[in-house]
């Protein structure tokens, strides 16, 4: 396991990234998301209010390696993520998709290059399942794959294929995940940002309020999507399960609270 | 189809009621606090929109009353007279057209086979006067379809579509409840297959269940049919389900644009967070 350090310095040098991969093709991953200086802070307009979130946050996601962010309550993980989304505006830094049709910056590209790199090469998934409502499990899954031109047949064999693994039972697949426990809301949510095989997995705790068995499923799901090349950030609150899936560490802290305004 | 351009490319579009002044803008809006012009009384009921609507989007417009909102689709299907500003249509053949300046035969011809628009009250949407399948069958004449067979048929699988029993294509909206005649209002706009829907408080006043089925409908056409629509509503719950983008008016202006969930979880602008905060 590698400690990388959060000083965007680091994160910024493409160039000499390229020259490495030249001299070990093997060893080198390829860099998916390169994130420098990012920097968010909510202004509450009404009260008149700063609250700084993440302060210079940088690191590098990389194919088939999974990224830990760590940190506090309140180190701004789940912020990051977010901001990498565009569910929150950053003020600053650089948010780099090296993605399919070339280098994106989510901080700066245009609302429908976000919305297409959401559809196509980033999956996010939090503890939470925000779905239609009144869709069956399956559809809810197969959905990203229908939004990206599927058939529904074809969508939905894949996303009960991803159901399967996780092991969710068969008698529920066809029931809106509405009435789910909380681990079987999030192995359907898991399944959902595996179906369509996304380049960047983002992870918000996917195994808080999950029973033993249901971590572990979860966990040889995120083996398998990084043996298959996802790269994966991800928080976890539990240390041994950093220990057992990052290549690499990112430690955020709190930011600094100024003194009112 | 031509993706890669927007259905609808808006700048500047302003509308004015009244007489209309040079101070008008500039005494109206966001930061003035109203749209009514104190030098010369003229109502700003839109001024400076500018977005673009792309094939298969859905874009949401959210804001109170008076905001202007529904003035903005008004002025899109050609309800009303562009004051200032640019509103360019593209067909799927590529050809343009600038609503702001277009004659009367194109704007009929544009709102008979191109637009489809679906009202709050369903009063203004239908015909009371005629079945059923009479409302759909009109926007079908209108749209250049002559054979009896081929309108009657289309009737039924739009009946069907909008879940409204094909047993039904001959009873009058009024003997229908709330609920269908606003899915016959969604069938009657889909009928010529409309390149660009324009949604205005369709679920506003239903109750909850028969909301969602509205909901489920709109969402189910644009993933069959990919058309691009403009959902008009002061519900946050509405635009977080259908929009994947949305702009936030109020007074005439758009005071904040952006993808939807960031609208409704990060708001930039002092309106939105205190709308977002009494939500939620």
């Amino acid at each position: 396991m590698s400690e990388t350090c959060t000083e965007p310095s680091r994160t910024t040098s493409s160039p000499s990234a390229s020259l490495e991969t030249r001299h070990s093709k093997l060893e080198t991953p390829a860099p998916v998301l390169t994130v420098a200086g990012l920097a968010k802070t909510f202004t509450l307009h009404h009260q008149n209010k700063s609250i700084p979130s993440v302060a210079g946050a940088g690191f590098t996601v990389s194919a088939g390696r999974l990224t830990a962010l760590i940190g506090p309550s309140g180190a701004g993980k789940s912020s990051v993520l977010k901001c990498i989304y565009r569910t929150y505006l950053p003020q600053t830094g650089s948010m780099v998709l090296h993605g399919a049709d070339g280098d994106l910056d989510l901080a700066t590209c245009s609302e429908h290059a976000a919305l297409r790199v959401r559809a196509r090469e980033i999956a996010y998934v939090t503890q939470f399942l925000h779905c239609l409502p009144r869709q069956g499990t399956v559809d809810v899954v197969a959905a990203p794959l229908v939004a990206l031109g599927s058939t529904r047949d074809a969508a939905r064999a894949a996303a009960e294929e991803r159901l399967r693994e996780l092991d969710l039972p068969a008698r529920l697949w066809d029931v809106p995940p509405a009435t789910f426990s909380g681990g079987e809301r999030q192995r359907v949510n898991l399944a959902r940002g595996l179906v369509h095989r996304p380049r960047l997995l983002m992870l918000d705790e996917p195994t808080a309020s999950l029973d033993r068995r249901s971590a572990d499923l979860v966990v040889a799901a995120i083996h398998a999507a990084k043996a298959a090349g996802v790269a994966i950030l991800a928080i976890f609150h539990d240390p041994d399960l950093v220990a057992a899936l990052a290549d690499d560490v990112v430690q955020l802290t709190r930011p600094e609270v100024p003194c009112a305004a | 189809m031509v993706a890669d351009r927007p259905v609808l490319a808006v700048r500047g579009l302003s509308r004015i009621h009244g007489p209309a002044c040079p101070s008008c803008r500039d005494l109206t809006g966001d930061a003035a606090g109203t749209n009514v012009c104190p030098r010369c009384g003229s109502v700003v009921a839109v001024a400076d929109v500018a977005f673009d609507l792309w094939p298969g989007e859905i874009l949401g417009i959210m804001g109170e009353s008076g905001s202007g909102k529904s003035s903005v689709i008004r002025l899109i299907h050609l309800d009303d007279q562009v004051t200032a500003g640019s509103a360019v249509f593209r067909e799927h053949d590529g050809t343009e057209h600038e609503l702001a300046t277009t004659g009367e035969e194109t704007a009929r011809r544009l709102r008979d086979t191109r637009f489809g628009m679906v009202h709050q009250n369903p009063h203004l949407g239908l015909n009371y006067l005629v079945s059923a399948g009479g409302n759909i069958a009109e926007r079908l004449l209108c749209s250049g379809e002559r054979s009896f067979q081929a309108i009657r048929d289309r009737a039924l699988g739009l009946l069907t579509r909008t879940e409204i029993p094909p047993g039904r294509i001959d009873h009058q909206p009024r003997q229908f409840s709330g609920g269908m005649q606003q899915r016959l209002q969604i069938a009657r706009a889909l009928a010529p297959r409309p390149e660009l829907l324009l949604l205005d408080e369709v679920t506003t006043g239903l109750d909850l269940s028969v909301q969602a089925r509205i909901l489920d409908l709109i969402l189910e056409i644009q993933r069959e049919l990919g058309v691009a629509m403009l959902v008009v509503t002061h519900d946050l719950g509405v635009v977080r389900l259908l929009a994947g983008r949305t702009l936030v008016m109020r007074h005439g202006r758009v005071v904040e644009s952006g993808l939807t969930d960031q609208i409704l979880e990060d708001p930039q602008h002092p309106y939105t967070q205190q709308l977002v905060m009494s939500a939620l």
